[in-house]
């Protein structure tokens, strides 16, 4: 199917300001919806509040633009509703990991078979460029006009710990990597975290002096590497790119119909 | 000194003057341009306080309710959801007694993802034990905060100043700021009477059987009886600095009014030209603004309708199944006064929708004209809404 075909066009133009990462996102995963082939209608997507989150307006499937914070709470129901359907979180940071984070973390220890992709601006976007849980020390945000003293998490190390069988992560830089990362954490059986650097020119790049989105783009491109590379252990603050975590486990649903089916047996 | 500023910062410029040491929030539009003014403040040392931005509008009440334990003076703000998921919260700083004041920015609840005015977010939160002022413009923002820290502190129980999404918190209008020394004359600084100290341990909320909980409760409710005089003490020493005084309820052209407008918010200021342009043509229509809500002013309101012919209260939020919020504390207010005037309840400008000149007219002329109507409330320039089942 035409990607077009996966788009509601009435909701374009956009919102999203020009040169923002969070459409190479859509894209991306739009691609990857396509080389897998899916209907639409096995497709849910669910989002929270926030830039990222309104990925849900402008695809064609399934989508439920629920509350700031809850999307895997609202992801889960639905899973658990129709455990035949993919499931597609698109998150914010702070959607993700400051109101959201005890979501986050309970819905990885479940292994719970939703894809959620954590687009990562480092900035609450949709409020303005206040400082969020993942902007990090010594950045500058509305609410931290000087710098910021708060330390970030390490999105792929909280999610791997919180126990995510599926764990990745890329940047906007790298299109082709993402489609193929987003294809992969959607065949995953098991909660797929794909966390995507991705850049708000308005709020971060011009708060923290970095310049256009083509260069916080670049930067992308000389601050990262791949996982395991040479580069990484010569220059240690190189950000690691790629699947960090990929492993069978039981997931949620599954052993759900085990329970079923053991209680069942009895009668 | 008179400067042009947002409804937002005519709140923070209060809270700046009013020393608040500890601020705890997290962001949500339309409130944000309140808290980013107050973390410049406080980082580049115009406020000896402290800002802490958290994960969560639930932590941010918690971080400010622990600071307030401490015996210092505190500050929130948020809107809308935010309000909603500091639900647990806000019972707890008024059972707990703590003298914090809240910003709040009217604003629309979803689904139907809507950052516009609606009041309905902070009239759901009425049963919590926070004394609440809904405000008509940045200059009553300004003044109400600090008339809410001396409040506050006097009777041991939190309040909320209320603003409206866009139509207050946007808005360039000029106030009159004054200047640290009238403000310091007004508002001394904090002393709590019930806080943690080392010298004398004491332990918290801890259980409290049946034997003693209810007193409790009915103490809450013997600091909300006296909120009516206190506030009118407070707003006489401000008066007697700053020469402007609102009470809790202002009526304007009640005395020979045969329909009476109760309004609250922005709208009251649109509905104070159209009672001077019915006036003009002859009409007898008056207005009355209700500031307070929590405690309801019932006494005020009665004194105000008392000889009117007709009442129109006129809601920016809904309580389903019942009607507009205000109609019913109005309501209530009048039902052992006999005789009292027909109440009549119309709901307008939810969402943010406009509330014009206009729509106000058309409500004073339907209400002189029409009888009282079976329904509860009228909605107010809605399109035809069609029940399917
Ligand atoms: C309970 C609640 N609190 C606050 C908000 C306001 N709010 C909306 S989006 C957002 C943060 C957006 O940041 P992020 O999740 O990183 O997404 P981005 O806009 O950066 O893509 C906030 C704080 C809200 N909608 N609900
Ligand atoms: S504010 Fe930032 S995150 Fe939001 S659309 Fe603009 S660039 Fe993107
Ligand atoms: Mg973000």
């Amino acid at each position: 199917m035409p990607i077009k075909d996966y788009i509601r066009e009435r909701y374009f133009p956009h919102l999203w300001c020009s040169g923002c990462g969070h459409g190479i996102v859509l894209g991306s995963f739009l691609r990857a919806i396509q080389q897998l082939g899916l209907s639409k209608n096995e497709i849910v997507m669910v989002s929270g509040i926030g830039c990222s989150s309104r990925i849900t307006g402008y695809v064609d499937f399934h989508t439920l633009h629920t509350l700031h914070g809850r999307a895997l709470a609202f992801a889960t129901g639905v899973k658990m509703g129709l455990p035949e359907l993919n499931i597609i979180v698109p998150m914010g940071d702070g959607d993700a990991l400051a109101i959201g984070g005890n979501h986050f973390i309970h819905t990885a220890r479940r292994n719970i078979d939703i894809t959620a992709i954590v687009m990562n601006n480092r900035i609450y976007g949709m409020t303005g460029g206040q400082f969020s849980p993942l902007s990090g020390y010594g950045i500058k945000a509305t609410t931290a006009p000087y710098f910021n003293i708060d330390h970030d998490f390490d999105v792929v190390e909280l999610a791997t710990a919180a126990g995510a069988s599926f764990v990745a992560r890329t940047t906007t830089y790298h299109e082709k990597q993402l489609t193929n990362i987003i294809t992969k954490a959607i065949q995953h059986v098991g909660f797929s975290v794909v966390e995507v650097l991705t850049q708000c020119p308005t709020y971060f790049g011009r708060k923290n002096d970095i310049g256009s989105a083509v260069d916080m783009m670049k930067l992308y491109k000389e601050k990262t590497t791949p996982r395991g590379s040479k580069a990484k252990k010569e220059n240690p603050d190189l950000i690691e790119r790629g699947i960090f975590v990929q492993k069978e486990m039981p997931e949620y649903c599954n052993e759900y119909n085990k329970i079923i089916e053991k209680a069942m047996k009895g009668h | 000194m008179k400067q042009v500023m947002e409804g937002s910062h005519a709140a923070s410029e209060a809270v700046r003057l009013a020393k608040v040491q500890v601020i705890s929030a997290y962001p949500i539009t339309p409130q944000t341009h309140i808290v980013e003014a107050l973390a410049e403040y406080c980082e580049n040392g115009t406020m000896d306080a402290r800002f802490l931005c958290v994960e969560s509008e639930h932590s941010a009440l918690a971080a400010v309710i622990s600071a307030s334990t401490m015996g210092v003076r505190t500050f929130t703000a948020t809107s809308s959801h935010g309000l909603a998921l500091m639900h647990e919260l806000l019972h707890w700083a008024s059972g707990a007694r703590l003298p914090i004041v809240m910003a709040e920015v009217n604003r629309a609840l979803g689904p139907g993802w809507n950052i516009w005015a609606d009041q309905t977010d902070s009239l759901a939160q009425r049963d919590t034990g926070w004394i609440q002022f809904y405000c008509e413009d940045g200059q009553e923002v300004f003044d109400t905060t600090l008339h809410a820290f001396r409040l506050a502190e006097w009777v041991n129980l939190p309040v909320m100043v209320i603003q409206d999404a866009f139509f207050l918190s946007h808005t360039l209008e000029p106030v009159d700021i004054p200047d640290q020394k009238q403000v310091d004359q007004f508002l001394p600084p904090f002393s709590s009477g019930v806080k943690l100290d080392t010298e004398k341990p004491c332990n918290m909320g801890q259980l409290t059987p049946p034997s003693i909980y209810m007193e409790m409760r009915q103490h809450i409710q013997m600091a909300m009886e006296q909120v009516s005089s206190c506030y009118s003490e407070v707003e006489k020493e401000f008066s007697a600095l700053f020469d402007r005084q609102y009470g809790p309820v202002e009526p304007v052209a009640c005395e020979d009014a045969e329909v009476i407008l109760v309004v609250s918010g922005t709208i009251a200021g649109t509905c104070r030209s159209v009672i001077s342009d019915l006036r003009s043509k002859g009409e007898k229509p008056g207005m009355l603004k209700i500031k307070m809500f929590r405690p309801f002013p019932a006494d005020f309101v009665r004194r105000a309708v008392r000889a009117a012919k007709k009442v129109a209260v006129i809601d920016r939020n809904i309580s389903f199944g019942a009607g507009g919020i205000f109609c019913q504390e109005v309501k209530s207010a009048l039902y052992n006064m006999d005789p009292h005037p027909p109440v009549f309840g119309y709901i307008a400008g939810l969402g943010g929708r406009d509330v014009t000149p206009d729509s106000l007219e058309a409500i004073y002329w339907k209400t002189k004209k029409g009888d009282l109507l079976k329904g509860e409330s009228t909605w107010v320039e809605t399109q035809e809404v069609e029940l399917k089942n």
